[in-house]
């Protein structure tokens, strides 16, 4: 074997970390704001709001791929919004697979983060009143840093997550080369056409990265520890 | 002057609160638990908002009608009953967080001065604030608010999370306090002895209101107030240190309605103190008692006198100019010796602490 990875497999993990890369850090810009609603509300919203962020957890990726491929679609709003803004329709984009991406992956980070805010008693808010500090300086000098095991658990989840979806890439995606094949689309291609060693060399890159990433996320992060 | 006026309601606790006050040294908010002190103070510092309010210290209003100053812009200091330290900053980090967001020129206090005053200098080296213990901890908030430059220092139950050993720590951090700094601190309390040694002036108060302000000497010598009705009620007299007996280290204190014999106190003699005589540790003698071995005797008239359950009665006697002694005897003895309001008679003073 001359080498492990051909070029349409690279092409495909460097697709795959690129998309989740960008997912994650749209994630922890969207996901920071609605677990610090999460957190500290008091509304008749926080269950159903937190419900719907959890929903990606229990549903079988295909049925969100469904429903954000009509949504994209041609007669979707979504689909309709894009088209009027010239910027054409979003299925079968990179574009679109970041969009799916987010939406599937949006618990894993939005729930980390709803955790560590929580765990942040409300004193800790007010003494940064009485010293000062407004609500923005706050969130920056105490809230932040409190919340970094948080963070590095939601980025870590919302990264490794993307790199393993497959069903709603799938539906919103399809297969097209640097585009939106990405590695698990690549592995199932190579199993379609027999080839299982090209498929083991991916899988097998997959499994030593999920380990990777987990095994930093437990070694790395102090929570546990603090806990216990 | 501090002028407050607070309303709300929470389910089961209603605030109605109204206080005038100089703004000047300690003003205890001193009541039983869930009286509504604790709620009063947030509401002075803004963290409560909910209800209607009216708020005014010295010439700045700080919250009227529609109108209200986010905490983080009002100039006070806030001491928690936990220290609530920040976790993440070192000791220094947590004295200099409030210290940074203070532009230099408002700056009234030096890091060095606060550091020392709180005898900080061997703390202040630490990473963390978590290994100091319950005493340490607090003086290092009350440092971190101190250095904010506070027009008003608000202090809740700073003590009543602590020890005792942490308590008398840190007690005499608190009498310097208010002996060197010029800001007026608001402090909430529900140990009479504590107020005793440290406030000024004390407001009252009861399910959510307050029933009675002033000095600290005229409220605690009250027969109408519910604090002359505690088991440790007393009197607070203001004296002076007069001469040391080395042969039996005693000190005598003088005031102006007699003096007092203490055990040896290590002051100058003309230097103030603070005295606190409970009632129950005061007798009363219609004559001049001879062969007794209490030293303690002042001449004293019965100014009020009231029952006190079933057995007991206390009596208000004045003693001099404006000083005030409370004495708690049984309801047979008041009348085996016939005392009547207007009577003069003889307090024994069996022990005196004195507190400052």
């Amino acid at each position: 074997m001359e080498s492990a990875f051909s070029s349409a497999d690279l092409s495909a993990i460097w697709l795959t970390f690129k998309l989740a890369a960008v997912v994650t850090v749209i994630l922890l810009l969207v996901g920071t704001p609605i677990a610090w609603w999460l957190a500290r509300t008091r509304s008749w919203w926080k269950g159903p709001v937190g419900a719907v962020v959890a929903l990606p957890i229990v549903l079988p990726p295909t049925v969100i791929g469904f429903y954000l491929l009509v949504a994209m679609g041609p007669s979707g709003p979504l689909g309709q919004l894009t088209q009027s803004l010239g910027i054409g329709l979003l299925p079968f984009t990179f574009a679109g697979l970041v969009i799916a991406s987010v939406f599937y992956s949006l618990p894993f980070v939005v729930q980390p983060l709803q955790n560590a805010f929580e765990a942040i008693p409300e004193r800790a808010l007010e003494t940064a009143a009485t010293l000062r500090a407004s609500a923005r300086d706050t969130f920056f000098s105490v809230v932040l840093p409190l919340a970094k095991p948080g963070f590095l658990t939601a980025s870590v989840l919302g990264f490794a997550h993307t790199v393993g979806e497959f069903g709603v890439v799938l539906m919103i995606g399809g297969n097209i080369p640097d585009k939106t094949r990405v590695v698990s689309v690549q592995i199932y291609d190579h199993v379609e056409a027999m080839e299982y060693a090209s498929a083991h060399w991916l899988s097998a890159g997959m499994v030593v990265f999920a380990f990777v990433a987990l095994l930093a996320l437990y070694t790395l992060n102090p929570t546990g520890r603090r806990r216990s | 002057m501090i002028q407050a006026r607070f309303d709300l309601a929470y389910p089961g606790f209603a605030l109605h609160a109204d206080l005038q006050v100089f703004a000047h040294g300690i003003i205890a908010l001193f009541g039983p638990s869930g009286s509504g002190k604790t709620t009063l103070l947030r509401c002075i510092a803004g963290l409560e908002r909910t209800g209607n309010g009216m708020l005014r210290v010295q010439d700045e209003v700080w919250q009227d009608g529609a109108n209200f100053m986010p905490v983080h812009q009002r100039p006070l200091g806030y001491v928690f009953q936990e220290a609530s330290l920040f976790p993440h900053l070192s000791v220094r980090q947590n004295l200099e967080y409030g210290l940074k967001r203070i532009p230099p020129a408002q700056r009234k206090v030096q890091l060095e001065q606060v550091v020392e005053w709180l005898g900080l200098n061997k703390l202040i080296g630490r990473d963390s604030p978590a290994g100091l213990s319950g005493g340490e901890r607090q003086r290092v908030a009350i440092a971190r608010a101190l250095l904010t430059s506070p027009r008003l220092l608000l202090m809740d139950e700073p003590l009543s999370a602590l020890d005792a050993a942490s308590k008398r720590e840190i007690l005499p951090y608190l009498e310097r306090l208010h002996s060197e700094l010029e800001i007026p601190v608001i402090y909430v309390s529900h140990a009479l002895d504590e107020v005793a040694r440290l406030a000024d002036h004390l407001a009252l108060m009861e399910q959510g209101r307050i029933i009675a302000s002033g000095a600290l000497n005229e409220i605690l010598a009250r027969l109408d107030l519910p604090t002359a009705h505690l088991d440790d009620a007393g009197a607070v007299i203001k004296a002076s240190v007069a001469v040391h007996d080395e042969k039996y280290h005693l000190t005598r204190l003088d005031f102006s309605g007699g003096s007092l014999w203490v055990s040896k106190v290590e002051r100058a003699a003309g230097s103030p103190v603070r005295a606190r005589v409970l009632a129950r540790d005061v007798s009363i003698a219609t004559v001049m008692p001879q062969g007794s071995s209490i030293s303690n005797i002042i001449t004293t008239r019965i100014t009020g006198i009231q029952d006190e359950g079933p057995d007991r009665v206390s009596l208000r006697l004045a003693a001099g100019d404006g000083q005030i002694l409370l004495s708690r005897i049984t309801r047979r003895s008041r009348d085996q010796l016939g005392l009547t309001t207007g009577m003069e008679v003889f307090a024994q003073v069996k022990s005196v602490a004195l507190i400052a």
